[in-house]
């Protein structure tokens, strides 16, 4: 019974392969936005190909590249020893693609008269050692802390930067994307939340994390303290010529450094 | 060509006949069978499926730490799986909604079954169904972008307000109830009945005002500071569980019968001893397993939890405190699902079946019980 089904699944990566008539991708709500205007931009030009892009957390994003379901795993994190065992017991190859930079702004809500915090600032709200705005210098609010859920690669980075892998303290709030930490800052003045650059909009005030303001510029330049790449994982380097090697490489295009800045990340590039 | 050739045709089914139609009733009746048969066979593979994947946890990590543990940390190094305060927010939550929908859902009951004139009933009682069309997500969108800003910005005026349209109605009643019963008792001793009518009325009024008045005060002074709480998920849970309680326990109500009400009514009790004496304890074991549905629905709700309950893994200071947030069971289940499975270790993916196998186990319990209440009534009204 297992070698039918392991032949059905050979016969159905070679039939991906050899027609490679779409695109399947999935994985991290951040870089999703990124995924979605490439697809957007490939399919106008390639309009025999159909890219699909489902954001799902950059868990799924390696779980569904390690099961054969997407072509390409979108990641805002690294992937971790042992999703790399797990893709090389299976015969696939995980390659990495940073397509652009993404750094952490600290956010609270605009009329928190705080402006700046360090790290350890931080560290110690999120372990619930600084429980009062009044610690850092703000009014006398109690702080209401938000994090994105664990199952996010912003979580884990966020967990590795600033945490240290210390332990989130267990009063803190979660929330299960980008979007909603954004939303719950915006509409909370005691609020502390974290989230992706490009989700920083005129409704919450980014704070400065060791006196550095989070922006493209800081960020490249290493300056910002909590910043990442992003990435894309393909299965080995995608054929040169075929689409998945054309749309793996937007992002070295200038059309492609265009869209990520667009979407409020830092392209590795500089044209 | 004749039409005589078919009018010879025997009234007789042939053999080859009889048997194509014995078949086909056979492969008829065998076919719906196996389709009704096939959702009681969903029923166990989903059993056996989370039991499955439940085993190796409590193997590894045994029994004592999951339900007495209080640190729920399955993706740290080292992991802890703690998870008593899930089951404590779980309950909290229940708990909270109960007392949302079950006096109201058992009122609006009462009212729709023996006060409303049955035009209106038929128009009232589809419209509080369409309450469990609305989907979950729904209720979480409102409960988080409405419902808890709502909470932060004004939550002790909310409260305050709260408590007038609750205990104002309430200690009303209960006033008008205690003092005729008071001047019922003293009207042999008194003579001027019309003074100790106005003296006993105002003294409990103005008493009654006064514990409101305090009582509101009291909240009115209260700051929340986070606004996605087990209070605000109490409330949308209570709402998205009250076209159950009352669309059931208005059933059982009207289940009690004409001859019931008529008798009592005969016997010279007034409406409201007919109802509260002699329908509500005869249709009892309805009501209760109207409770009961409400509580699951409260238990299993997913989306509103993960939406607006906080998520955070802790439990409350003092335990009653629903202005805390709280992290349930499902939302910990969905939430969790994602960076979990066999690559990043096992424990932490499988100690959500072990979550959900706790869920299934209680449901199935809930439901079981219901079930006996609901045979056991019809047993007893005879039917």
């Amino acid at each position: 019974m297992k070698k039918v089904i392991a032949i059905a699944v050979v016969a159905a990566s070679v039939g991906v392969a050899s027609a490679q008539d779409k695109i399947v991708i999935d994985g991290s709500t951040t870089v999703g936005p990124i995924a979605k205007a490439f697809a957007e931009y490939f399919m106008a030009a390639h309009s025999e190909v159909n890219v699909t892009v489902s954001e799902s957390g950059s868990g799924n994003g390696a779980k569904g590249l390690l099961n054969g379901t997407c072509d390409v795993g979108d990641m805002s994190r690294p992937m971790k020893d042992g999703e790399f065992k797990a893709c090389a017991e299976k015969g696939i190859q995980p390659v990495a693609h940073v397509v652009a930079l993404d750094g952490l702004p600290i956010l609270v809500h605009p009329s928190n008269p705080v402006k700046d915090l360090t790290v350890e600032q931080v560290r110690k709200i999120y372990l619930g050692e600084i429980t009062n705005w009044k610690e850092v210098g703000g009014p006398d609010m109690a702080i209401v802390s938000i994090s994105r859920d664990t199952n996010s690669g912003t979580y884990e980075t966020f967990e590795g930067m600033v945490m240290n892998k210390q332990k989130i303290h267990e009063g803190c709030e979660y929330v299960g994307s980008n979007g909603a930490v954004r939303q719950r800052v915006q509409s909370t003045p005691a609020a502390i939340g974290y989230a992706g650059l490009g989700f920083v909009d005129k409704t919450v005030k980014a704070l400065k994390v060791n006196g550095v303001f989070p922006s493209a510029e800081t960020v490249q330049s290493g300056e910002y303290p909590i910043a990442r790449p992003l990435f894309m994982y393909t299965n080995g380097y995608p054929k040169l010529g075929t689409p998945l090697y054309q749309f793996i490489t937007i992002y070295l295009s200038e059309d492609g450094q265009e869209m990520v800045e667009e979407k409020g990340f830092i392209p590795v590039t500089a044209y | 060509m004749s039409m005589n050739g078919n009018t010879n045709k025997s009234l007789v089914m042939s053999d080859a006949a009889s048997v194509r139609l014995r078949l086909g009733n056979w492969i008829g009746q065998g076919v719906l069978f196996l389709i009704t048969s096939l959702s009681t066979f969903a029923v166990f593979f989903i059993f056996y499926f989370i039991i499955k994947d439940a085993i190796p946890f409590f193997k590894t990590e045994g029994f004592k730490e999951l339900f007495t543990g209080t640190h729920w940390y399955p993706s740290a190094h080292p992991a802890e799986f703690g998870a008593l305060p899930l089951f404590a927010g779980t309950a909290l939550v229940t708990v909270g909604a109960i007392l949302v929908a079950v006096p109201l859902g058992i009122s609006a009951a009462v009212c729709l079954s023996d006060l409303l004139p049955f035009k209106i009933r038929q128009v009232v009682k589809p419209m509080i169904e369409i309450l469990a069309a609305i989907p979950s997500v729904a209720y979480g969108f409102f409960a988080l972008v409405v419902f808890a800003p709502m909470l932060q910005e004004k939550g002790g005026t909310l409260l305050s307000t709260g408590a007038w349209l609750i205990l104002g109605p309430i200690f009303a009643l209960l006033v008008v109830v205690a003092g005729d019963l008071l001047l019922d008792r003293l009207r042999t001793r008194i003579k001027n009945t019309k003074l100790a009518a106005i003296t006993v009325f105002s003294v409990l009024g103005s008493a009654a005002f006064f514990l409101i008045y305090r009582v509101a005060g009291q909240l009115a002074g209260i700051e929340i500071s986070s606004g996605t709480n087990a209070f605000n998920v109490s409330i949308i849970l209570g709402i998205m569980a009250l076209p159950t309680v009352v669309s059931v326990s208005e059933d059982a109500l009207q289940a009690a019968g004409r001859e019931l009400r008529e008798g009592s009514y005969a016997l010279g009790a007034t409406r409201a001893e007919t109802i509260l004496k002699t329908i509500i304890p005869a249709s009892v074991s309805g009501i209760l397993a109207a409770v009961i549905l409400g509580v699951m629905r409260a238990v299993g709700e997913t989306m509103v939890v993960w939406m607006a309950s906080g998520n955070a893994a802790r439990i409350p200071e003092p335990w009653y405190n629903v202005l805390q947030p709280v992290r349930t069971l499902t939302a910990t289940i969905a939430g969790d699902m994602g960076e979990a499975d066999h690559v990043t270790g096992s424990s932490r993916f499988h100690v959500l079946f072990a979550l959900a196998l706790c869920l299934l186990a209680f449901s199935f319990l809930m439901n079981l019980a219901s079930e006996t209440i609901v045979k056991r009534s019809r047993k007893k009204l005879g039917k």
